[in-house]
C-alpha cells in the first residue's frame, strides 16, 4: 500500500481504489469498476443508480451502483491470502497429447495478470527427451509443490504454502534475495529487475498476493493458479483460454478436475492416461500432473524451425 | 627460544625501545597517499553507481531471470572466504602455540575485519529490496540458510573486531602517549579507543584471557560462516551446487586465499616501511610459504573430490555443467584458475628460493586473483542448464555491466581502504606480542611500558 502514494493520477485512482464500508452497503467491503472489470473480464453497465461510498483516504464519493462489486470477487489482503480456500486441495492436469503450441494460455495469463516486460509465468517448451525420441510441446506453470523448495529457503516467509496447496508470493514482504529462484528446480520464478510498467488500470489497484498486481520492483513473482478466480468458483485463465482443453483444474478432495468442457474423475484420468509429475524423482511432490503425449490430436510442428527453413530457401 | 630467554633487563629495555620506534604508525609518503586517493576514487565510483542501482533497480546489472546471481554473490563468497584467515592466523596458530605468528596476527585480523564488513555490505547490494532488510528480523525464518548466514556472519564480525581490538589496546594507549605532533582529533580518538588503558599487569592478564576465550570461540564460528555460505548453494538442486562436499571445499579454499592475503600484506608492508624488515623476516615468508603449500594441497584434494567423481559419472545436467567448465564456454577461465591459483603456487613454493619475499608476493597475488575468479566459476555456470527457450537472446549469457563491475570494485577498494587507514593510524605489528615472542619476560614489558606512560 505504501507504494500507492506517489502515483500521478489521483482522481482516477480514487475510483479504482479498494473502497471500504460504503454508506449504502454498510459493513460490506466494496470495490469499484476498474478492478471488477479486470477480474471478470466483463464490461460494467451503468444502472443509473448512484451510491455513496467512502474511499480508503476517507473521502465520500458517488459512484454508479453497477460499478460496485463485493470485495470477495476482488482482493484478499496479504495476511488473509496466507490461509487457503477452506476444504480445497487444488491440482492441475496438463494433457500433452492435446497441446499444439497455440499459446492462448500464455497470452491470457500475460493479459489478465498484467505482466509487463519480459516476465512470463506460463512457458510452453519444445521438449525432446533424447535424440531419437519424438518432440512435443510442454506448458509449464508453477508446480505448486507439496514440498516446495522455494518456501523452504525463503528467509522472510514472503513465499508460502497454503492449506489448499497453492504456493504464493507476497511482494510486499519479499526482500529480493532470489534464493527461491535458485532453489526452484523448475525455474518457474521471475524477478522484477526494473520498475514494472504498470498498465493504467492496475497502477492504483490494491495489492493482493492472490492477484499479484501491482508488481513491484525488486521482488519475485510467478504463476499463482489464479486463486482470486478459484475463490469465485471460476477456472484459471489458462484453463479457459486453451482452445484444445489441455488444462484441467480441480480439487483433489473432490477427485474431480475440469477443463471447462468436460469434468472427469482425477483418479480415473490418472489411471487411464498414465499421469505423471515432472521430475518427481527429486521429491518436491508437484500439484501439477502431466498426461503423456500419446495419441496426439495434432502433428508436431515447430514454428521456429519452419520459419528458419523458409529463410534458408 | 633457549638463548633468547637469557636476555638481561637492560638489553630487554633497549630492545623494547627499538620496537617502539620501529612500529609506531607513520605518516604516508607519496606512494601511500596516491594509493589512498586511488582507492577512494574507486570506492566513490562504486557508491555513485549504487545510488543509480537504488533508483533503477537491479536492471542496471547484467543479471536476468536466467542468471539471477552474478558477481555480487561471487564477490560476497570471496569476502567471506578471505575473512577466514583471521581465525586461522590468530586463533589456530595461537592455540597451537606457534611463535612466529606474532607479527602476522594483526595483519590477518584486519584483513578479516575489513572483508567481513564488506561481505555484509555487498550482500545488501545484491538484494532487490534493500529497504526491507528489517524484514529479516521481523519475519525471519530459522529454516532458511540465509538467516543462518546472517547469524554467523554477524557473530563472526563481532568476534573478529574484538579479537583485533583487545590485543590492540596497549598499542592504542602507546600511540596516545607517545605520538607527539598529531592533530587533536587523532589524539582524542586514541584516548577514547584506549579505554583508559594504563599497562597494569592486571589489564594484560584480562586481555590475554579474553584473547584465549575469543580464539577458542572464533574457530567454530569461522568454520560456520563459510560452511553456511556454501550451503546457500548446496541446499539447492542445481548442478555444480548440489554437492555434499561443498562445506569442506569452501573452507579449504578460504584458508588458502586468506593465507595468500596475509603473504601479500606482509610483502607490501615490508616494502613500504623499511623498519618492518626486522619483524617480517625472510624466515616468516618461508614459514607462511610452507603453510600456503599445505593449504593449497588440501584445497587440491577437495577440488579433485568436487570435480573428478561427478565427471566420472557425467550425470545428465551435471555432465553438461562439467563439460561447459572443462571444454566449453568457461574452460579457459576454469583451467587458468586451477593452474595459476593452485598448481603453480604449489610448484614454486615447494622450493626454498620460491619462498623468498618477491616470488611469494607474486604467488600470493595469483592465489588471490584466481580465488576471486574461482568464486565466479562456482556461482555463475550453475545457472545455465535449464531449457534455453522462450528467453530473449541477451538473457542467455551473463556479462557483468559497467556499474556492476564498478560497485564490485568499489567494495574491494572499500575493504582495502579500511586496511590502509588501519595501517596509517594503528600499529600493525603488536609490540608486546613481538616482545613476548622474542622472550622478554612480561614483567619487564609492563614495567617498561608503564614508565613510558609516566613520562
Ligand atoms: S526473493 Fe523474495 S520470495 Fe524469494 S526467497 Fe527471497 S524473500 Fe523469499
Amino acid at each position: 500500500m505504501e507504494e500507492n502514494k506517489n502515483k500521478p493520477e489521483r482522481k482516477n485512482q480514487e475510483r479504482r481504489n479498494f473502497i471500504k464500508s460504503g454508506f449504502a452497503a454498510a459493513g460490506l467491503a466494496l470495490t469499484a469498476a476498474g478492478l471488477g472489470k479486470v477480474l471478470s473480464g466483463k464490461e460494467d453497465s451503468d444502472t443509473g443508480e448512484k451510491i455513496n461510498v467512502l474511499t480508503t483516504d476517507g473521502k465520500v464519493m458517488e459512484v454508479d451502483s453497477g460499478h460496485i462489486r463485493k470485495s470477495e470477487t476482488c482482493c484478499v489482503s496479504p495476511s488473509e491470502a496466507r490461509t487457503g480456500i477452506p476444504g480445497k486441495k487444488w491440482v492441475m492436469v496438463i494433457d500433452l497429447s492435446r497441446c499444439k503450441h497455440a499459446l492462448k494460455c500464455q497470452h491470457a495469463c500475460q493479459k489478465y495478470h498484467h505482466l509487463s516486460g519480459m516476465n512470463v509465468w506460463l512457458k510452453v517448451f519444445r521438449m525432446q527427451d533424447a535424440e531419437n525420441t519424438a518432440p512435443y510441446w510442454m506448458p509449464k506453470p508453477c508446480m505448486h509443490c507439496d514440498k516446495p523448495p522455494c518456501v523452504k529457503v525463503c528467509p522472510v516467509s514472503a513465499t508460502y504454502k497454503r492449506s489448499d496447496g497453492i504456493v504464493l508470493v507476497d511482494n510486499q514482504r519479499c526482500i529480493g534475495c532470489r534464493f527461491c529462484m535458485a532453489a526452484c528446480p523448475y525455474s518457474t520464478r521471475s524477478f522484477n529487475w526494473e520498475e514494472p510498467q504498470l498498465l493504467h488500470e492496475t497502477s492504483g489497484a490494491t495489492y493482493s498476493p492472490e492477484t499479484g498486481f501491482p508488481q513491484k520492483k525488486g521482488t519475485v513473482e510467478k504463476c499463482d493458479f489464479c486463486p482470486d478466480l478459484l475463490r469465485q468458483g471460476k477456472l484459471p485463465h489458462c484453463v479457459t483460454a486453451c482452445p484444445n482443453g489441455v488444462f484441467y483444474m480441480g480439487d483433489l478432495n473432490d477427485d474431480t478436475v475440469t477443463n471447462g468442457d468436460e469434468t472427469v474423475r482425477f483418479s480415473q484420468l490418472m489411471k487411464d492416461k498414465s499421469g505423471y509429475r515432472l521430475n518427481d524423482i527429486i521429491g518436491t511432490e508437484p500439484s501439477v500432473y502431466y498426461l503423456p503425449p500419446v495419441d496426439r490430436l495434432f502433428p508436431f510442428k515447430d514454428p521456429v524451425k519452419e520459419a528458419n527453413i523458409g529463410k534458408e530457401e | 627460544m633457549e638463548e633468547v630467554k637469557k636476555i638481561s633487563e637492560t638489553e630487554a629495555i633497549q630492545m623494547l625501545h627499538q620496537y617502539n620506534d620501529d612500529l609506531l604508525p607513520k605518516e604516508f609518503g607519496i606512494i601511500g597517499k596516491t594509493w589512498t586517493i586511488l582507492l577512494l576514487i574507486i570506492f566513490l565510483t562504486g557508491i555513485y553507481c549504487y545510488t543509480n542501482q537504488l533508483r533503477e533497480g537491479l536492471a542496471i546489472t547484467g543479471m536476468r531471470d536466467f542468471v539471477f546471481w552474478g558477481i555480487y554473490i561471487s564477490n560476497f563468497v570471496f569476502f567471506v572466504a578471505i575473512s577466514l584467515v583471521g581465525s586461522l592466523m590468530t586463533a589456530v596458530l595461537y592455540l597451537m602455540n606457534i611463535s612466529w605468528r606474532a607479527p602476522l596476527t594483526r595483519i590477518a585480523e584486519i584483513i578479516a575485519v575489513a572483508a567481513i564488513i564488506f561481505a555484509g555490505l555487498i550482500i545488501i547490494v545484491d538484494m532487490g529490496r534493500p529497504d526491507r532488510v528489517v524484514n529479516m528480523f521481523l519475519h525471519g525464518r530459522i529454516q532458511s540458510p540465509i538467516i543462518w548466514d546472517v547469524m554467523v556472519v554477524s557473530t563472526y564480525m563481532t568476534l573478529s573486531i574484538l579479537l583485533l581490538y583487545f590485543p590492540l589496546l596497549p598499542g592504542i594507549s602507546f600511540c596516545r602517549d607517545r605520538l607527539t605532533d598529531i592533530p587533536n582529533w587523532q589524539r582524542r580518538m586514541y584516548t577514547i579507543l584506549s579505554l583508559g588503558w594504563n599497562n597494569s599487569p592486571e589489564q594484560y592478564r584480562i586481555v590475554k584471557r579474553a584473547v584465549t576465550i575469543l580464539s577458542v570461540m572464533i574457530i567454530p564460528v569461522a568454520l560456520c560462516i563459510h560452511t553456511v555460505t556454501s550451503w546457500l548453494f548446496a541446499s539447492t538442486y542445481r548442478p555444480g551446487w548440489d554437492s555434499t562436499n561443498f562445506g569442506a571445499y569452501f573452507v579449504s579454499g578460504a584458508f588458502l586465499v586468506g593465507c595468500g592475503g596475509v603473504a601479500a600484506g606482509m610483502y607490501l608492508l615490508r616494502r613500504f616501511y623499511s623498519s618492518y624488515e626486522k619483524y617480517l623476516t625472510d624466515d616468516h615468508f618461508d614459514k607462511v610459504g610452507k603453510l600456503l603449500v599445505l593449504l593449497a594441497v588440501v584445497y587440491a584434494y577437495f577440488s579433485i573430490n568436487e570435480y573428478l567423481i561427478p565427471a566420472y559419472k557425467m550425470k545428465g545436467e551435471e555432465g553438461h555443467h562439467l563439460t561447459e567448465l572443462f571444454t566449453g564456454y568457461y574452460a579457459p577461465m576454469f583451467w587458468s584458475v586451477q593452474f595459476f591459483g593452485m598448481i603453480l603456487p604449489i610448484a614454486i613454493l615447494l622450493f626454498k628460493k620460491g619462498r623468498k619475499p618477491l616470488p611469494m608476493f607474486v604467488m600470493a597475488v595469483l592465489v588471490i586473483v584466481c580465488a576471486w575468479f574461482k568464486r565466479y566459476l562456482i556461482v555463475i555456470p550453475s545457472m545455465s542448464f535449464m531449457p534455453l527457450q522462450e528467453l530473449p537472446e541477451e538473457w542467455k549469457h551473463y556479462t557483468p555491466t559497467f556499474p556492476e563491475w564498478a560497485i564490485t570494485c568499489g567494495s574491494l577498494a572499500g575493504a582495502l581502504l579500511i586496511i590502509t587507514f588501519f595501517v596509517r593510524f594503528f600499529p600493525i605489528i603488536s609490540v608486546w606480542e613481538i616482545a613476548e615472542e622474542r622472550g622478554i619476560p612480561s614483567g619487564t614489558i609492563f614495567k617498561h611500558l608503564n614508565k613510558n606512560n609516566e613520562k
